[in-house]
């Protein structure tokens, strides 16, 4: 039966080793071995402070992004998991249409009111927020506005899921015994949520960090982030080296990231999303 | 007294924190859904601009995606490529979830952690890494080479859902079919497969789904000869916006939206797969 069991395997494994594994880690050799061994990729990116400046930016936008995600996402995931069955369809339903729709889609609909006669700036306008159109786009805020739009899901169907298993009688109980609404919700809910936020905010956080779509399209050339870099290094001058460093410390990152988390929350919690 | 006026006051403020509570998710579902709703309003607008509110209705935006043969050759060459892959996908993943149940549990983390990397790793660099391997092998450019990458892409999302499937299947059952004498294959194909076939189904069009609006690996590896239809949408984004593209994104987004519903459907086929289960075993 175990050699049964095994021979299944074959197809995907063979298929993941050939075309996933041996390729991703001919990339990271070529960090140490293009055009010849040694570190000089490595030494070539902390040479130069413009490509430390792009990986600066890319965890500063990313963990900007992941802030307004949780402090957006949760009380959004809180009325999913407290409301009633039909509160909680319909934001599941109006949390997941988006999931869904592809990211190049939701990103053009960002283009589109963020521009300079745009939609957000008509309104500003009219409300007479300010006087002339202000720049939306093309700049740290358009990218933040269209990467947390896109990133928001992620944390709040996790952080829903573990939520909606928590039994609202402790917070009865927490209130029974004298405590506030707000002591009640900081002392016994927070807590138990947290677990959610956690795996959520890292999902979210890992995410952005290899993020390229939305930051090529909404983002000024002063929000380059990593992997824009990548591409630019391949597509542009075929440059092997550079891009296997980078990818190297990008994927260190994350890697490092989900060790962390997975040492803390057990292995399955950071999977367990889609 | 006191009491009670303190009573009243926490269910005052309880009802101030619930609505401003609901008020900021109203915010933030309209910040979810509001851009897409912006967009499917502009795609029947008269005008040759954006322009909100649209002076008129008209369907001359459809039209232009219609007649343009370049939009119906890119989206039949994202059909080519999307069917193959998530069929293969479908296949290798379902039969990778049912070995990695029969494993040990040291063998099966290890096996997981491969299929599942995919989706971990940032796609730039699994985009990159396929671009220089189709490079070496002449691949880029190729339908081939593009159902490849999808089907890699696609895998463990479909072997995600399978797994989580499988593992809720009481193995109970299948030894009973085999103490009954079904071969091991009988006992699979009439008892597991039934059980798990809404979890394939439901992988099988995540997989559509995912490859359908996959742009960033076939960004690398494809050509302006043979381009999917993201890919053409992005060259079309990166200058300025196209009016017409709003009339492609709300196809798009139709496509999504017939995809939720997909997934709730096959949902509901799964929960009544366990009722049907629990009548069986009862009776």
């Amino acid at each position: 039966m175990t050699r049964r069991g095994a021979l299944l395997l074959v197809p995907a494994v063979l298929l993941l080793l050939v075309f996933f594994a041996y390729p991703v880690i001919w990339l990271l050799m070529r960090s140490a071995s293009a055009p010849h061994w040694g570190a000089q990729n490595f030494v070539w990116l902390v040479r130069h402070p413009v490509y430390l400046r792009v990986l600066l930016n890319t965890v500063t936008i990313s963990a900007t992004a992941t802030i307004c995600c949780v402090v957006i996402g949760y009380p959004l995931a809180y009325s999913m998991a407290t409301g009633s069955e039909r509160t909680r369809r319909l934001l599941g339903f109006l949390v997941l249409v988006p999931f869904w729709t592809s990211i190049l889609v939701r990103t053009f609909a960002w283009m589109v009111l963020l521009q300079r006669l745009g939609l957000i700036n008509q309104f500003l306008m009219w409300f007479g927020v300010v006087d002339r159109p202000v720049q939306l786009i093309y700049n740290r805020l358009g990218t933040l506005i269209g990467m947390v739009q896109v990133l928001l899901p992620f944390l709040v169907l996790p952080l829903y899921s573990v939520m909606v298993r928590i039994n609202p009688i402790y917070e009865r109980a927490a209130a029974t015994l004298g405590a506030s609404p707000t002591r009640a919700f900081l002392r016994v809910y927070l807590p138990l949520s947290m677990p959610g936020l956690l795996a959520g905010g890292t999902l979210v956080f890992i995410i952005a960090l290899g993020y390229f779509i939305t930051p090529a399209l909404l983002g000024g050339p002063a929000d380059t982030m990593v992997a824009q870099l990548i591409q630019q290094q391949i597509a542009n001058f075929g440059d092997w080296g550079h891009a296997g460093a980078l990818a190297a410390v990008l994927l260190f990152g994350t890697g490092l990231i989900l060790l962390v988390m997975r040492s803390v929350f057990g292995t399955r919690d950071a999977w367990n999303v889609m | 007294m006191e009491r009670h006026v303190r009573l009243a006051n926490k269910m005052l403020s309880f009802a101030w924190w619930r609505m401003a509570r609901r008020a900021m998710c109203g915010l933030t579902i309209c910040y979810l859904v509001g851009p897409l709703l912006v967009v499917l309003v502009l795609s029947f607008s008269s005008a040759q601009f954006l322009t909100f509110p649209p002076p008129a209705f008209s369907l001359h935006l459809y039209r232009n995606l219609l007649q343009d043969p370049r939009w119906a050759a890119s989206f039949v060459t994202s059909l080519k490529i999307m069917i193959p892959s998530a069929a293969v996908a479908t296949l290798c993943a379902t039969a990778a979830a049912c070995g990695v149940i029969r494993l040990n549990a040291k063998a099966a983390t290890l096996v997981s952690v491969l299929i599942l990397a995919p989706i971990v790793t940032p796609v730039i660099i699994t985009a990159a890494a396929i671009y220089g391997l189709f490079q070496r092998l002449g691949l880029n450019g190729t339908i081939g080479g593009l159902i490849i990458a999808h089907t890699v892409i696609t895998l463990p999302y479909v072997f995600i859902t399978v797994s989580a499937a499988l593992n809720a299947v009481d193995p109970r059952l299948e030894a009973a079919a085999s103490t009954l004498g079904a071969p091991p294959l009988t006992a699979f194909r009439r008892i597991v497969l039934p059980l798990i076939m809404p979890a394939v189904l439901s992988g099988l069009l995540f997989a559509m789904v995912v490859s359908f609006d996959e742009l960033v690996v076939s960004l690398f590896i494809s050509t302006p000869e043979v381009q999917p239809l993201t890919v053409h949408m992005w060259s079309d984004v990166m200058g300025d916006v196209d009016p017409t593209i709003t009339a492609l994104s709300s196809f798009l987004l139709c496509i999504s939206l017939l995809a939720v519903f997909a997934q709730r459907g096959v949902r509901l086929m799964l929960r009544r797969s366990d009722v049907d289960l629990e009548t069986a075993a009862s009776s």
